[in-house]
């Protein structure tokens, strides 16, 4: 409504033509996505250290890698299961995962291998591609594939959202793009007259009467139903500041409407030195994004919502000299939402003996990221398996359905 | 020549109107830029690739030394040495960006500025790793820029013996499959650069070749490599034998480089290479749709002149269909530093910026306009489509850049009713004219100009 208040404002302004007489606007089409159900994924850049995100402490081998970095319960971490434990940091997810709305993916990777280069890793994590596509063909991202000929998608389907360059929504698919650290403060008399400068460019004119749209929905409080039930009481709202949480009250905001996917990325997780600062911080950060995603989508919207945080690799078991850890192989995957079977840690543990790493340096793989990933799509929008293994991630053997979508 | 008109031309083809440079009469004026000497480049100078390389081969020693000892105390000195060594790379790169931005502003036509940008987006690569990897800028200067008003072919040759472009490209992963590294090493062709020199820097997706052309062309620059961030023609990786590509053999018993220049010098006056770069410049300069005859003439001439690129320039800015209007739509760099030369920002005063303001005036709102410095997505560089740069965000960012940052630039903003004149010449659009009369203050008629659609476009 407000919305398009606003363009017949911008539009008549000055000039005091009216809207109907004008042949160059076209009002926004409402989009009709082919599925109802919410995808948030979230690229976490510098690669995400999942063994000490979920700590395996149940596995014997953990406390002998880890001399400054926690390991389980005793050095308080939050028990999950009696076998894996949560970093503090995420300790606000705690009751999410209580509730069975959070869970993790442990022991994947993509099938990048050795070099442990971040860019080849992010390239191919967001390209979704096995190595044997050449780089330079990686030229679209999974999750523009996955909406590439499908009846109903439109540029509003999907938000890239944030400055970043985000090659997983990349492609022939159109998508919006946004940056909530965009804002338009306009006066009401240069709005006017900045009408009167595009009125003749329509290239212009359409960007900027979006833009303003976007910008002034988003100063609009969301009207939601109340947060309820027992089982989050002791859930500490979200701390919102920064431009993290304007991230996700954009997401939120857009996939309250007409978006079905939205796409950022987190950087940061590179933590070759002091790692348990770094690490407290980064993951109240996600931890609070996901909440922020949570109190805004409302119970309605969260409830067919699923949020995939994946980072390129994992880093090495072994603690390194400075307090940190190096560039590794397998890592762990954050799922959260209500349209997920929380409370689980999904994988085979391959444990943590030097016979067990990956180049007795690194926690063995033990399933290629994107089959989660992959069954999550299936899950949510009911994508066929044989679309999802030939465009979605080409090449790709689902497997067996680990179920993760309720 | 009656199409000319001396503000579009400093427009179009240059950094953008000032309130004091004195205006070209014709095109030969626009030119003449090229056959000066570099006065610019001179004035503002871009650190060397070699100050780049003597803090890697520091680097290299100070890792050697490490692994020599034990003693934590001396690992600790080390690392410290080290990480100050690291940390003296970041200032080059700022320099450098200081240095063109300021040369941007301070050109009078800036013909010269635009046609960097131009080739080097044409040539792009991507930074790697190390300190000599992220030396982007020194590629651009010491290697493209001296070389954009001669042969084509010249052009193409500093170019293969760029290290950053090897490696952007793979090339350093290539031998060739009957080298010596092949064998010895189990090395094989890598065809990544061969397929973007074809369908990028030459002839173009659209040119007459095959697969088989990108695998012969492949095995000719087998041999091109990279050694301690230098260039280096490895004979072990250089494919012994004849290769034919589009064409023409190449080669002999013993490969030498000598023999990718004979290929380049093909290449670069190839046909479909003449259509590709007059159709590339024209795209770039005048419109994303340009006029085919403007395009046919200017493959012309450019064959004419045996691959010379001041004739594909002068081509251009002699045909009437380059002066045509609506202009493209300029990227974020370009309309940043044409903003800056219209507010008369000395470039005494960017040389003179903190890291912090360049990072919150420039190098921020252009990655929100969708212009990330230095890292396009990919080997084909920034996009030309108008349509690319002006979405709700591009726009968003330009018009808070053209609203906020000129108050932050100039110690007294200019009068938006001259300011007007300034910035778009005599004949401004009338919606533009009466917005900069009509705005509530000074900041916000100064911002209405920078951001109207006539300012953004060429």
């Amino acid at each position: 409504m407000t919305g398009l208040m606003n363009r017949r404002l911008f539009l008549n302004g000055v000039l005091g033509c009216s809207v109907a007489a004008s042949p160059l606007v076209t009002p926004v089409t409402l989009a009709s996505a082919p599925w109802d159900a919410r995808l948030v994924v979230i690229i976490l850049r510098g690669a995400m250290d999942g063994l000490d995100v979920v700590q395996p402490y149940g596995d014997p081998d953990l406390a002998g890698l880890r001399r400054t970095l926690t390991t389980g319960p005793e050095n308080g971490a939050l028990d999950l299961d009696g076998f894996y434990a949560l970093h503090p940091g995420f300790s606000t997810l705690k009751p999410l995962w209580d509730a069975g709305e959070v869970a993790f993916a442990h022991a994947v990777s993509t099938p990048y291998r050795d070099q442990r280069s971040h860019f080849d890793g992010q390239d191919l994590l967001e390209a979704g591609t096995g190595t044997d596509v050449p780089r330079a063909a990686r030229t679209d991202g999974w999750l523009n594939r996955l909406l590439q000929d499908l009846p109903g998608v439109d540029a509003q389907t999907t938000y890239a959202i944030g400055v970043d360059d985000l090659l997983i929504a990349r492609g022939a698919q159109e998508v919006s793009r946004w940056s909530p650290d965009a804002r338009l403060r306009l006066s009401e008399q240069a709005q006017k007259l900045l009408e009167l400068v595009y009125h003749d460019d329509p290239l212009f004119r359409d960007a900027a009467v979006e833009a303003i749209d976007i910008t002034q929905s988003l100063s609009e409080a969301p009207d939601l139903e109340p947060v309820e039930t027992a089982m989050m009481e002791g859930m500490m709202a979200a701390t919102r500041n920064g431009s993290a949480s304007r991230v996700a009250e954009f997401a939120a905001q857009r996939l309250r409407q007409d978006t079905r996917i939205a796409a950022f990325s987190v950087n940061g997780w590179d933590t070759h030195a002091k790692q348990a600062g770094a690490m407290t911080r980064r993951l109240g950060g996600l931890a609070d994004t996901i909440s922020i995603l949570r109190e805004d989508l409302g119970a309605e919207v969260w409830g067919k919502t699923t949020v995939l945080a994946m980072t390129e690799f994992g880093r090495t078991a072994r603690e390194n000299g400075s307090e940190g850890t190096d560039h590794g192989t397998a890592g762990a995957m954050v799922m959260a939402g209500g349209a997920v079977r929380g409370g689980k840690v999904y994988g085979d543990w391959p444990g943590l003996s030097d016979s067990a790493l990956y180049q007795g340096r690194d926690l063995m793989p033990m399933r290629d990221v994107r089959a989660y990933a992959g069954w999550v799509m299936r899950g949510l929008f009911g994508l066929e398996t044989s679309r999802i293994e030939r465009s979605v991630f080409p090449g790709l053997d689902l497997g067996p359905d680990p179920g993760v979508i309720l | 020549m009656a199409f000319f008109d001396p503000y579009l031309a400093v427009r179009r083809f240059g950094t953008g109107l000032a309130a004091s440079a004195a205006l070209p009469t014709d095109p030969r004026d626009v030119l003449a830029d090229l056959d000066a000497p570099d006065a610019l480049g001179a004035q503002f100078e871009v650190p060397s690739v070699g100050e780049y390389l003597a803090l890697d081969a520091e680097v290299t020693r100070l890792r050697q030394a490490k692994r020599k000892t034990k003693d934590k105390a001396e690992i600790a000195r080390i690392d410290e040495k080290m990480k100050a060594q690291k940390g003296k790379a970041a200032p080059l790169a700022q320099q450098a960006f200081r240095a063109r931005v300021a040369r941007g502003i301070a050109a009078p036509v800036g013909f010269r500025e635009r046609l960097e940008w131009f080739w080097v987006d044409h040539f792009t690569v991507r930074s790697s790793g190390g300190i000599a990897g992220r030396a982007i800028s020194t590629f651009w200067d010491g290697a493209i820029r001296p070389n954009i008003g001669g042969r084509f072919a010249d052009l193409l040759r500093v170019v293969v013996q760029e290290p950053l472009m090897l490696g952007s490209l793979d090339q350093n992963r290539s031998a060739g499959p009957n080298s010596r590294f092949a064998k010895e090493r189990g090395m094989g062709l890598n065809e990544n650069y061969a397929r973007e020199l074809l369908e990028l820097h030459t002839v173009g997706a659209d040119g007459a070749y095959q697969q088989a052309d990108v695998i012969e062309l492949a095995r000719v620059l087998a041999g091109l490599s990279v050694r301690k961030g230098v260039f280096e023609w490895q004979k072990g990786r250089a494919e012994p034998g004849e290769k034919r590509v589009l064409g023409k053999v190449y080669g002999s018993p013993k490969p030498v480089l000598e023999d990718v220049f004979a290929a380049l010098e093909a290449l670069a006056v190839h046909p479909d290479t003449a259509r590709h770069l007059a159709w590339k410049l024209a795209v770039h300069f005048v419109s994303d749709q340009p006029d085919p005859g403007l395009i046919t003439h200017m493959a012309a001439r450019y064959r004419a002149a045996d691959g010379g690129l001041s004739a594909l320039y002068t081509s251009m800015l002699e045909h009437p269909a380059a002066w045509t209007l609506p202009g493209n739509v300029k990227w974020p760099f370009e309309y940043l530093v044409s903003g800056m030369k219209a507010l008369s920002v000395p470039p005494e005063r960017i040389l003179a910026a903190s890291h912090k303001d360049i990072r919150r005036g420039l190098m921020v709102p252009m990655r929100l306009m969708g212009q990330n410095y230095q890292r396009a997505s990919g080997p084909d560089g920034w996009a030309e489509e108008d349509a690319a740069w002006i979405t709700p965000q591009g726009i968003a960012g330009r018009i808070q850049w053209a609203m906020n940052a000129p108050d932050q630039m100039v110690d007294r903003l200019p009068d938006p009713r001259v300011f007007l004149e300034t910035a778009l010449g005599p004949e401004p659009p009338e919606a533009v004219r009466f917005a900069a009369f009509n705005a509530e203050s000074q900041r916000e008629g100064v911002g209405l100009v920078l951001a109207s659609s006539a300012f953004q476009r060429r």
